[in-house]
């Protein structure tokens, strides 16, 4: 017995992926659908809402093995571009993260700093096929008896290389201001002193964790668009908090699940895993994420018709609590406030700032609908749900 | 009235002569030094704001060109690298003139080269690196 009206599996949705019949409409396209026709019939209709994000995500990297020299090496330090990777994996292989930077670089010593090169921009320069100068150093051993390598490789000569991010596509952000009186860089942007702008950084309406809020249809071995390729949701990410506040309609008021995804780098595009400097902060990465949401049943369809206005952030300031780690909010806000522009803060009109890119997760949103229209992807059912 | 900055480079044989006073009274063109050093090689460098009519600037770079002085227009204009950019949106928090701002409601950035002061604070901001200051390509005279 079961409380749902209608009820989809995943082997139905997929047989109409199959052969061609499925609908597919974006996380954008559901609202109004469900708004005019009721979630039932929305439910009935429809079989795959997709989502979309592009923004800087810092718990991101890659595995790379970068294959066997003569004699042999176990590296036990290595750089990429200067870049180091984590070496304590085995002989030849190593995790470059996107927010190390690059050897030499000044950091913060000239303030705010520039780091215009890290491990995001050799995961960037890599998928755009460019050279990548490996330099890796050993200790020496009977069996990888090898000191010192050098050589250029490239992603397609790599044996293996990976994305794996521990921490992607927060289900919401808190919306940054500052409340001292003089600019501080942060990893949330530039913020201007006496709270004069407020920056923050999700999809809103588009963003994967908002239109399954209660993780019902993502697990382990959910299919996404992940850096312009199939990738999978693996695990819920580090810093998960299924257990923040929530809305009646579930919506997480302040910074909630995050999930751990990989796919094979070999497939991915630089358009979508764009290196990222951040002035004052470090380094990162931008990485394009796309989530399909199966419509199981009316209550699935539901969550996808989320949209700005149902959607609340906390107003943070990044000036002098953050730092301190001190956790108070200054105020709830809407992402269609955010996006209006302008939010009224403590009576006066703030300047609000994205950092997410709402035209690129658009476009993850639309080149995934695509791929299920064609055929080319069937939705993954998760093994397990993450914890809700 | 026609102002513009210019990099002046004097060689050696040159450096110790008064030339850009002839500027002034033989070309009725006033200029404000901003920048003036002999380097360790003994030529000279010098950035000055040189203004007045159209006809009398081009007639004193003319003469500037005859004494052996190389001119340089310096200034600089910001563009942005199409590509590169990914419509986050962060410049938009530094940008003072609002040359910088987002197309509502498609959440757009638009880059207005007309309202841009060449403040230059979007190069660092822009996390993608898509803003780039260069010297105007635009013949001076």
């Amino acid at each position: 017995m079961t409380e749902h009206k209608i009820n989809k599996t995943y082997q139905q949705i997929n047989a109409r992926i199959r052969s061609g019949e499925a609908v597919v409409v974006t996380a954008e396209e559901i609202i109004d659908i469900v708004k005019n026709e009721g979630p039932v019939e929305a439910a009935r209709r429809v079989d795959v809402v997709t989502t979309g994000t592009f923004a800087p995500m810092c718990s991101s990297g890659a595995f790379i093995n970068f294959g066997h020299t003569v004699p042999t090496t176990k590296a036990s330090k290595v750089w990429l571009n200067n870049v180091s990777a984590y070496a304590g994996v085995a002989a030849v292989d190593c995790y470059i993260g996107v927010t190390e930077p690059c050897e030499d670089d000044p950091l913060n010593k000239v303030y705010p700093g520039e780091f215009n090169y890290g491990g995001g921009h050799v995961i960037h320069d890599l998928v755009a096929g460019k050279k990548i100068h490996l330099k890796a150093e050993a200790y020496g051993t009977d069996c990888y008896p090898n000191r010192n390598i050098e050589k250029e490789v490239t992603l397609r000569k790599l044996p293996n290389a990976v994305l794996c991010n521990p921490r992607n596509a927060y289900q919401n952000y808190n919306c940054a201001v500052n409340l001292i009186n003089k600019t501080v860089y942060t990893y949330m942007g530039t913020l201007k002193p006496n709270a004069a702008n407020a920056n923050y950084c999700s999809a809103g309406q588009l963003s994967p964790l908002f239109n399954d809020p209660y993780y019902k249809t993502i697990g382990l071995g959910t299919r996404i668009f992940l850096g312009g390729a199939q990738g999978y949701v693996t695990w819920h990410g580090t810093q998960h908090k299924p257990g923040a506040k929530r809305t009646k309609r579930g919506i997480p008021l302040t910074p909630a699940g995050t999930l751990w995804v990989m796919g094979d780098l070999k497939k991915m595009s630089p358009r979508w895993l764009v290196g990222a400097s951040l002035q004052g902060y470090g380094c990162s990465m931008s990485v394009g994420l796309g989530i399909p949401i199966p419509i199981l049943n009316e209550e699935i369809v539901n969550y996808t018709a989320v949209s700005d206005e149902e959607l609340f952030t906390q107003i943070v300031d990044y000036g002098h609590d953050y730092p301190n780690g001190i956790s108070k909010s200054y105020g709830k806000v809407s992402y269609a406030e955010l996006k209006s522009g302008y939010i009224k803060f403590r009576g006066e009109e703030v300047q609000t700032v994205p950092l997410s890119s709402i035209v690129r997760a658009r476009e993850v949103a639309e080149i995934l609908k695509g791929w299920i229209l064609k055929g080319d992807f069937l939705i993954g059912e998760p093994q397990f749900t993450l914890p809700s | 009235m026609y102002s513009k900055i210019l990099i002046l480079r004097f060689p050696k044989t040159e450096a110790e002569k008064p030339i850009v006073c002839y500027l002034a009274k033989d070309y009725d063109l006033t200029f404000n030094i901003l920048n003036a050093a002999v380097l360790p090689r003994k030529e000279g460098i010098m950035v000055l704001e040189l203004s007045g009519t159209k006809k009398d600037f081009k007639e004193g770079v003319k003469y500037l060109r005859s004494q052996g002085v190389q001119v340089q227009n310096a200034s600089q204009e910001v563009k942005r690298i199409k590509k590169k950019c990914t419509h986050c949106g962060s410049c938009t928090a530094v940008c003072p003139t609002g040359a910088l701002a987002v197309q509502r409601p498609e959440m757009l950035v638009d880059f207005n080269q007309k309202k841009c002061s060449v403040c230059e604070l979007c190069l660092t901001a822009c996390p993608s690196r898509a803003m780039e200051a260069r010297p105007t390509n635009k013949a001076f005279f």
